[in-house]
Order: structure tokens, then C-alpha cells, then sequence
């Protein structure tokens, strides 16, 4: 199996890598259009800011490029946020690829919440094949101060500060917004799911 | 629910483990990957690697010993010591570090935060502060705690949040290594002045200490060293605890 993960200026993809290579999966990391699409599947990762990732992203033409993808596409984290239709990050219009969702800023209610949200939080309204075998409430690790509002393609939720959406999948897209490859056995398994799509 | 973190900690000294009392007095606790290992299975939420030794001809054996750690564990760590420049974490990162911590580096130049930051994102900067009751005031330490400062610890939390920081760990001097408990007011204190999480550490005994760093003093992590190493608390049994006594955390 081909696993290609998008190499683009946004954070920490040897944490994937390795994450993939526990699995016994060896995956390559490049921004070359034609590697991508002839992939069999398809990991957008990242951590960073939305704007910087979206302009590089378009001066390279691989925002067309993943749009494009027929094969399962996973974005993680920023990768989710980016696959949404526009983020509140430096107002930053998106992929689109999620019609319609937006991606919001957390608002802090009160001093226990800080921002960002970092670490063990548990997922719940588990939809599709992604999270087979994945109990309900079970912990995924997270980091991020942006999410996306509840929607129609929503296949998980977590609660901070308020219920938000946690996981989408329209098609061969998939978006979560934790980090699989930090995420214990579970998210073991969430990869190994993703790959068997 | 977010639940609360419990982070061991790893001195490391030439590829091992240590742990002093008072930041001296090292002895050796084992082999890092082993005990990271064993730390995962238990339930650890994330880890920290601190090379107590880190100079420049050590900091290759560091990237090893990073990568090494990176393929055997499923859960996020950071590693910190010795980091002055972007490129240093580079090398960390791409070895499979989530994070990186700065301390006596980011006194020094304040400005490493903000640019650590912007280039990689505040998500993966840590900023351990190190603090020590001087002239009757919560002042920094640098230097491992040998070296005072004049500057006021709440005064640098702030400061370090807006230039960036994802996460303040937080170690209190007087307390690191006695096993008498968490410094709870100045954690508490930074915790409500911040509003990033803030990783409470020194002085963790018994698991009601850990009680009292969740309730009283409102930290979001708590880290411990010895009481782990040396089998003194299981994690898993102070998750238990923890849980029965009402505080989130994540049971595996």
C-alpha cells in the first residue's frame, strides 16, 4: 500500500511517520503533485497557523490538488481544519472541501478553561468505518485553540467549553481534529481503520 | 471532559535516567526507553525528557535517544535542556519530539519564545520556569536553580504567555525533591494569571499531594519523577485514586 503524507510548511510529521511505521506502515512525505494523486491513501497533517499553511498550500497548487484527491484523504488537526470551509484564524477562506463549516476560535467562559485545549479529551457519536472498534467516550489527545462548529458531516464530537465537532467525513474525506499518532492504542487503531477504508 | 495530565519526568544524564533532591545529589534510575516504555502502559498522559548534561558534543546522542524513544511510544512528549536556538529544536523535532521545553535560554533571550512560537507553532513551546522564594518573594532561577534572578515569577508567566509559550511547567525549588508536596500557591497563583495550562511540578510524595495541585491550586497537569521511577505510585493506581476522588483523568 502507498501511503503519501502532504509535506507542506505546517509542523510535525515525523510524529505520523512514526506513528505509521509502529503500525508497520511505511509512508512517504512529499509535496509532489504527482506522487499525491497517484497515492493510494493520503495523510494532510499539520500544526500551525491556517493563513501561512492556505498561502503556501495555493503558491504550490496543492490546495487543487487535494481537492481533487478520489482516494481516502485523513487530515489531522490543522489538516481538518484547513478541509473546512473557512477559519477564523487570520480569516482565512479554506479548502472547502466540508461545505459550509466554519471554524471557530475558543472563547474562554472562565479561568478553568485555558486555551488551548491541550490534552486527553474523549470523543462520542461515533459514525463510519474510522472509528470501528472505537468505543464510545474513548480518549484522543488533543491540542488546538480553533474547532469547527457542529455540522452535518460530523462523525464525532468532544465537549470543551461547548459540544463541537471533532471529527468529519464527507466522501473519501476524512478530518479529525486530535492527534491519532499521539493517541495511545486508540488512535492506533484509528490509523490502522483509516488505512483498511 | 479534558481531564487532568499526569506527566513523568526523565532527568537524563549521558543516557540515563537520574533524579536528585534540591536539583543535586543525582542518582541513576535507569534506562529512559525502558522506563518510557513502562510509563506508557501504565497510563502516563504525556512524558518529559530533561538532559540535565546537555552541551554541544552530547547533543547528537540527545537526537538518538529522542528517536529511539519516538518509535517505541504512542503517547506526546516533550524534551527539554540545552535548547538555545531554532535549530536545535529542529533537530529535536524531526527526530520525533512533539514538544520542546526552554528555561534558562528563554531568561536569557526572551525573544527565542516568540520566535520558537511563530516558527513552530506555540503548540510545541514549553516554557519551564523555576522558581524559589527569595527576599520573601516567588522570584526566577535559572541555571538547573543555581543561578537567582530579580524577576518576579507571576511577572515572567505573563510575560511568556504573550510572547507565545504554549505551556508553562512550573517547579518550585523549595519543594523539588522533598516529597512534602506541591508548591500550591504560587501554582496556583500563575495558573489563574495565565491562560495556558500550567504543569505543576516539585515536590510530589504521596497521592494526595496530587489531590490538593488539581483542587486547591487549579494546575492542568501535575509531573512527578521519583515517586514513578522508583515504583513509590503507580500511575495507574493514582488514576484510580484520582478518579475516585472526583478529578478527571484518563483511565486506560
Amino acid at each position: 500500500m502507498n501511503v503519501v503524507i502532504v509535506k507542506y510548511n505546517a509542523g510535525n510529521i515525523q510524529s505520523v511517520l512514526f506513528a505509521l511505521e509502529r503500525i508497520s506502515v511505511k509512508a512517504t512525505v512529499t509535496d509532489d503533485k504527482e506522487l499525491i494523486q497517484s497515492a493510494d491513501k493520503v495523510i494532510f497533517p499539520g500544526v500551525g497557523e491556517a493563513s501561512t499553511a492556505m498561502s503556501y498550500l495555493k503558491e504550490r497548487g496543492l490546495d487543487k490538488v487535494i481537492i481533487s484527491l478520489k482516494q481516502p484523504v485523513l487530515g489531522i488537526c490543522l489538516g481538518m481544519q484547513l478541509l473546512c470551509d473557512y477559519s477564523e484564524e487570520n480569516d482565512t477562506k479554506c479548502l472547502g472541501v466540508f461545505e459550509n463549516v466554519k471554524v471557530k476560535r475558543f472563547i474562554s467562559t472562565n479561568s478553568s478553561f485555558k486555551i488551548p485545549q491541550v490534552g486527553w479529551n474523549t470523543i462520542a457519536n461515533l459514525k463510519g468505518k474510522l472509528f470501528s472498534s472505537i468505543e464510545e467516550n474513548t480518549f484522543c489527545y488533543f491540542v488546538h485553540s480553533y474547532y469547527a462548529e457542529a455540522n452535518s458531516f460530523s462523525i464525532a464530537t468532544t465537549n470543551y467549553i461547548q459540544p463541537y465537532c471533532s471529527a468529519l467525513q464527507k466522501n473519501n474525506f476524512t478530518g479529525v481534529q486530535f492527534h491519532p499518532e499521539k493517541s495511545a492504542k486508540a488512535g492506533e487503531q484509528i490509523l490502522k481503520n483509516f488505512l483498511t477504508i | 471532559m479534558l481531564t487532568k495530565r499526569i506527566i513523568p519526568c526523565l532527568d537524563i544524564k549521558d543516557g540515563r535516567t537520574v533524579k536528585g533532591t534540591n536539583f543535586v545529589q543525582l542518582r541513576d534510575a535507569g534506562n529512559p526507553v525502558e522506563l518510557a516504555v513502562r510509563y506508557c502502559e501504565e497510563g502516563a498522559d504525556e512524558l518529559v525528557f530533561l538532559d540535565i548534561t546537555a552541551t554541544t558534543e552530547k547533543r547528537k546522542t540527545l537526537a538518538k535517544l529522542v528517536r529511539e524513544i519516538a518509535t517505541h511510544i504512542n503517547i506526546p512528549f516533550t524534551v527539554g535542556g540545552g535548547i538555545h536556538t531554532k535549530e536545535d529544536v529542529s533537530v529535536l523535532l524531526e527526530n520525533g519530539a512533539d514538544k520542546i521545553s526552554i528555561n534558562t535560554s528563554a531568561v536569557n533571550n526572551p525573544g527565542l519564545i516568540d520566535e520558537l512560537a511563530k516558527y513552530f507553532g506555540s503548540q510545541c513551546v514549553m516554557v519551564a520556569i523555576d522558581t524559589k522564594i527569595i527576599d520573601g518573594a516567588c522570584k526566577v532561577v535559572t541555571h538547573g536553580g543555581r543561578t537567582p534572578t530579580k524577576i518576579k515569577t507571576a511577572d515572567w508567566a505573563k510575560e511568556v504567555t504573550s510572547r507565545g509559550a504554549g505551556e508553562i511547567l512550573l517547579t518550585s525549588m523549595e519543594n523539588d525533591g522533598t516529597k512534602n508536596g506541591f508548591a500550591l500557591d504560587i501554582t496556583k497563583q500563575v495558573s489563574h494569571l495565565v491562560n495556558i495550562p500550567v504543569i505543576a511540578s516539585g515536590g510530589a510524595g504521596k497521592m494526595e499531594h496530587f489531590i490538593d495541585v488539581f483542587k486547591l491550586a487549579d494546575a492542568d497537569a501535575a509531573l512527578a519523577a521519583s515517586i514513578f521511577h522508583f515504583r513509590e505510585i503507580s500511575i495507574e493506581d493514582l488514576k484510580r485514586y484520582l478518579q475516585h476522588q472526583q478529578i478527571p483523568v484518563r483511565i486506560c
